[in-house]
This record gives structure tokens, C-alpha cells and sequence, in this order.
């Protein structure tokens, strides 16, 4: 059975090992601030004990004051899952770090959620509308878009 | 003309474009593929083709009413599809399933897992050049599958099967005796299959050592289901992180070494016998009862968020859902097997050639409407 860790667990952790890096915790997740967002998932990915070197999923939810960008990892060794989070504030240009560097899995991904959010993900080495074509106005997946 | 003079001869790469429209893309995908002479230097796929938006549908349906959508997702394997959203919603809104429900899912579920893994063999052989022959022996059997699910929801497409709290209707009487009958002859197809290809020359020409997914790069892509396992990543919903019933059934999880088309082919014959040993059990061991629990039409999960998944035939296959107390989803992700399943195959036919490209291809096998969703 694939444990689900505490988010709050994990975010005492990384609290001591990057100051000021988490903005929320509960029960089933942690929200990590966008500017130390890479940094944390490598250090989530690396280190033993945790070692999440499976990314399930990437998704991207819209709350009208901030978009949430949805990760969640296991690791294949030790049978246990994460739910990380984080926010990017304002509609107009929203971005978060690419994790393409740490999973390959987020190539196609983070292509959909650029494609039908509209969030940037910077260091993305191809980000471009995966779905819709070139030209397409908006982003269908969010609220106001009608 | 002399040779060395022949050497210098200019050559450029040659760009080849292949679908949306073509038998071997298994739908409407398409790449691009750069070619130098006859060898791959780089692939780029362009997929979209078929995007009906359905994540987006979902935000103005009732729970229950998104149900049939999960059917044009993989249209392959709809029961799965059906499954792993009611399981998402049930997660949700802590709603519990029958014991006898339960047991249905699953015998479905496993026959799902069969049918598809029929096509996807008999595709693949079909795109290793065995024209046509072993696609149609293994649609024959896949027929007797389709005519079960007729047989329970009168439908042989989209079923519909499945809903929240369990399934649809109880099976008929004459269902469990004809479920009987298929699960004695079907080793005997399976076995068929391996005694007119496992050995055939051509074939583990074609397949042999093509398209090689090392086990680091398999789980970096986030590859999973038996592509993954014939590359030797030893994870297998059904026993990792058990969902429904699973638990209680005895059954191997088959995996491959080497990680070529060969594996993933094996692999999938191989669960196919797995698949009956659960059906096996799973008929003997099933109770009466209610097949679906007492839930109202429309449903009003706490506020929160659920994700729940499940091993489809292809892979991981996942329902992110988040409630905001109405009787619609607010957001509902679905974790496409397929499209993270595609991501690894830009690395696996670099420096192959044309014709390994629609084998390797063939063997991860996808469903386009799950891609494009």
C-alpha cells in the first residue's frame, strides 16, 4: 500500500533545510513558494529516506486569485507519495519553474498546462500549445474563459 | 565516378511526416520525424488532433453525468476508464461499494485488461508486418469479450458500466456460465499466439533488442503499466497500492529485463494469463448481494480534493479531482496514460530506422483519444 505522507511532516524538514520555503502545510500536501520550488523538489527527489523519483502527475487548478499547480511523486523504493503544491498570484502572466531537469515526465505536461492554464514554466525547453493550435486565443481551462 | 568521390557528396537531413492520418499511428497522432537517410535523428510529435476538452466538460456535469465521457477517453478499455473516475469519486465523497459490486468490478476490469491487450498485440504484430493475420485471431477472441459486455450493459463500445457506488445493474443469469466457458479457452488462444510467434524468426528479428528503455529512463518519463514493467520497473498498481479487491487475489505481476519491443510484447501476454488466474478467482469466490450502494442521483462531496488511480491496461491511469460542494466537479485532471507513456519515444527510436519506428511505436501502445483527451 503506498503510504501517503504527512504534508506538515515534510514541511518541517524542508522548513529547517530551506528557511522560508514553505507557505502552507496540512495533512495531504504542502504548498511550496514558486521561487524555491526547484530547489525543494530536488532535494525531495534526492535524498534518502524520501527519494520520490516518480512523478505521477501535474495538473493545474484555477481559483480565480491565484493558480495552483499540482505535483504529486512517489518513490518506487519506498512505496510512499507526496502532494506538493504551488501558487502563482495575478492572471496575466503566471509562471512557476520547469521540473523537467528533475522528471522528464513533466516534458508533455507542463506543454498542457502552458497550452489550456496558461501558466509559464520557465526553463521548459520546448514550451509551446500542445493541444490547441498556434494562434488559438486564451486558455480553455480557466474559469473565465468561455 | 570513384568511391572517395561518391563520400563527398553532400547530404542534408530529410524531414518525413508521418500521419495524423496513417495506419500505424493508431489514430490521428502524428510526427515529424527527421531523418538521416534511412535513420531516425529525431522525432517530433505533434498530437491535439483529437482534443474535445474533456477536463473542461467535466466543470458542467453532475458527478454522475461524467461518467459516459470516461468512455471516449480510452476507447479501448472504457470499463477501466468508468472505473478509475467512480473510484475517484467514491474517494471523494467516502462512499463505500458492495461486496458484490466489488467482485463485479474487478472480473470486468481483468476482462477489459484481456481485450485490450489483444489489440494492442495484434496491432503490434500487425506493425512488424504480419499483415492483418494475427490482428484478426486476436480480434476473434476479443469478439467473445464484447459480447460479455454486451451481455451485462448492452453495449459494445462505450459501456457505461460502471457508476458511483459500484456497477450498473447485477449480470444475467446466463453471464457467469459464458464467462466460465471463455476463461477454459482463452489459455488455449493465449498459447496459440506463443506457438506461432514466440519463435518466429522474423518476428524476434523485428523485435529483439529494437527500442531499448533503460529502467532510469522509464521511471524519469514517468512511464508505467507493462511498458515499463518489460523495461523491469517491478510496480504494479494491483499489488503496490492495492485499490477495489485486489488484495485478495493470488497473482504474479510479470516483468521483462532487457526492455525491448520483445519485452513489452511478452509482458503483455503474460498479464493476459495473469488476468485470468484473478478472473478465476474472482468467480469463484463472488457473493450475492447488492451491486451498487444507495447513492442519490446527485452528489455533493465535502470540499476537497481526491485523487485515486488505478492499473489500466496501459499504465497509471488517475482522476484528480477537487469539490467545491456542488453537484459538479470544480476541476477534474485525468492523468493520461498514454500521453506520459509517449514521452520516452523520442528516446527510443533515435538511430533506428523507419521501419523500427512503427514497431516501437506499436508496442507502447496508446489510444489517441486518451492523448488528446
Amino acid at each position: 500500500m503506498t503510504v501517503a505522507l504527512s504534508g506538515k511532516d515534510i514541511a518541517g524538514r524542508l522548513e529547517e533545510k530551506f528557511p522560508g520555503s514553505i507557505e502552507e502545510s496540512g495533512p495531504d500536501s504542502l504548498v511550496v513558494k514558486s521561487d524555491s520550488l526547484l530547489a525543494v523538489a530536488g532535494y525531495l527527489k534526492d535524498t534518502g529516506g524520501l527519494e520520490f523519483n516518480f512523478l505521477n502527475y501535474i495538473t493545474a487548478v484555477d481559483y480565480y486569485s491565484y493558480f495552483e499547480v499540482v505535483y504529486q511523486m512517489t518513490s518506487l523504493k519506498h512505496n510512499h507519495s507526496i502532494v506538493m503544491k504551488t501558487r502563482c498570484y495575478g492572471r496575466e502572466n503566471p509562471s512557476v519553474p520547469s521540473v523537467i531537469s528533475l522528471w522528464q515526465a513533466a516534458d508533455f505536461q507542463e506543454r498542457e498546462i502552458y497550452d489550456l492554464m496558461g501558466i509559464k514554466f520557465e526553463g521548459h525547453p520546448n514550451l509551446k500549445r500542445i493541444f490547441l493550435w498556434e494562434g488559438f486565443q486564451g486558455h480553455p481551462l480557466r474559469k473565465d474563459y468561455l | 565516378m570513384t568511391t572517395t568521390e561518391m563520400m563527398t557528396f553532400k547530404t542534408e537531413p530529410f524531414i518525413l511526416n508521418f500521419g495524423p492520418v496513417h495506419p500505424s499511428t493508431h489514430g490521428v497522432y502524428r510526427m515529424r520525424a527527421t531523418l538521416d537517410g534511412e535513420v531516425i535523428i529525431d522525432i517530433e510529435p505533434v498530437v491535439g488532433y483529437l482534443h474535445r476538452g474533456i477536463e473542461k466538460l467535466a466543470e458542467e456535469r453532475t458527478y454522475s453525468g461524467f461518467i459516459p465521457l470516461t468512455d471516449r477517453l480510452d476507447y479501448i478499455s472504457p470499463m477501466s476508464n468508468n472505473l478509475g473516475y467512480c473510484l475517484a469519486v467514491e474517494k471523494l465523497a467516502g462512499i463505500k461499494v458492495p461486496e458484490r459490486g466489488d467482485y463485479l468490478r474487478v472480473i470486468i476490469a481483468e476482462l477489459q485488461r484481456l481485450a485490450n491487450h489483444c489489440i494492442a498485440v495484434g496491432s503490434f504484430l500487425n506493425d512488424c508486418g504480419a499483415y492483418y493475420t494475427p490482428f484478426m485471431y486476436a480480434f476473434r477472441e476479443r469478439e467473445r469479450i464484447i459480447d460479455l459486455f454486451d451481455m451485462v450493459c448492452g453495449q459494445r463500445l462505450t459501456y457505461n458500466y460502471m457508476r458511483i457506488g459500484g456497477v450498473s445493474q447485477d449480470i444475467p443469469d446466463e453471464f457467469l456460465p459464458a464467462l466460465q466457458k471463455l476463461v477454459k479457452r482463452m489459455p488455449r488462444w493465449v498459447d496459440e499466439y506463443d506457438f506461432l510467434l514466440m519463435q518466429n524468426e522474423i518476428l524476434l528479428a523485428r523485435t529483439k533488442g529494437v527500442g531499448i528503455l533503460p529502467k532510469e529512463t522509464a521511471i524519469s518519463c514517468g512511464i508505467t503499466g507493462p511498458v515499463a514493467r518489460a523495461s523491469g520497473v517491478n510496480w504494479d498498481l494491483r499489488k503496490n497500492d492495492p485499490y477495489s479487491i485486489y488484495d485478495r487475489f493470488e497473482f504474479d505481476i510479470p516483468t521483462g529485463e532487457t526492455g525491448d519491443c520483445y519485452d513489452r510484447y511478452r509482458v503483455r501476454m503474460e498479464e493476459m494469463r495473469q488476468s485470468l488466474r484473478i478472473i478465476e478467482q474472482a468467480m469463484k469466490d463472488i457473493p450475492a448481494g447488492p451491486v451498487r450502494a444507495d447513492v442519490p442521483h446527485l452528489i455533493r462531496p465535502p470540499k476537497g480534493e481526491a485523487y485515486a488511480r488505478l492499473e489500466a491496461p496501459k499504465g497509471e491511469l488517475g482522476y484528480y479531482l477537487v469539490s467545491d460542494n456542488s453537484i459538479a466537479p470544480y476541476r477534474c485532471h485525468i492523468r493520461p496514460t498514454s500521453l506520459i507513456n509517449l514521452t520516452a519515444l523520442r528516446e527510443m527510436v533515435k538511430g533506428w530506422k523507419v521501419a523500427d519506428l512503427i514497431a516501437i511505436f506499436g508496442s507502447i501502445d496508446i489510444t489517441m483519444g486518451e492523448v488528446d483527451r
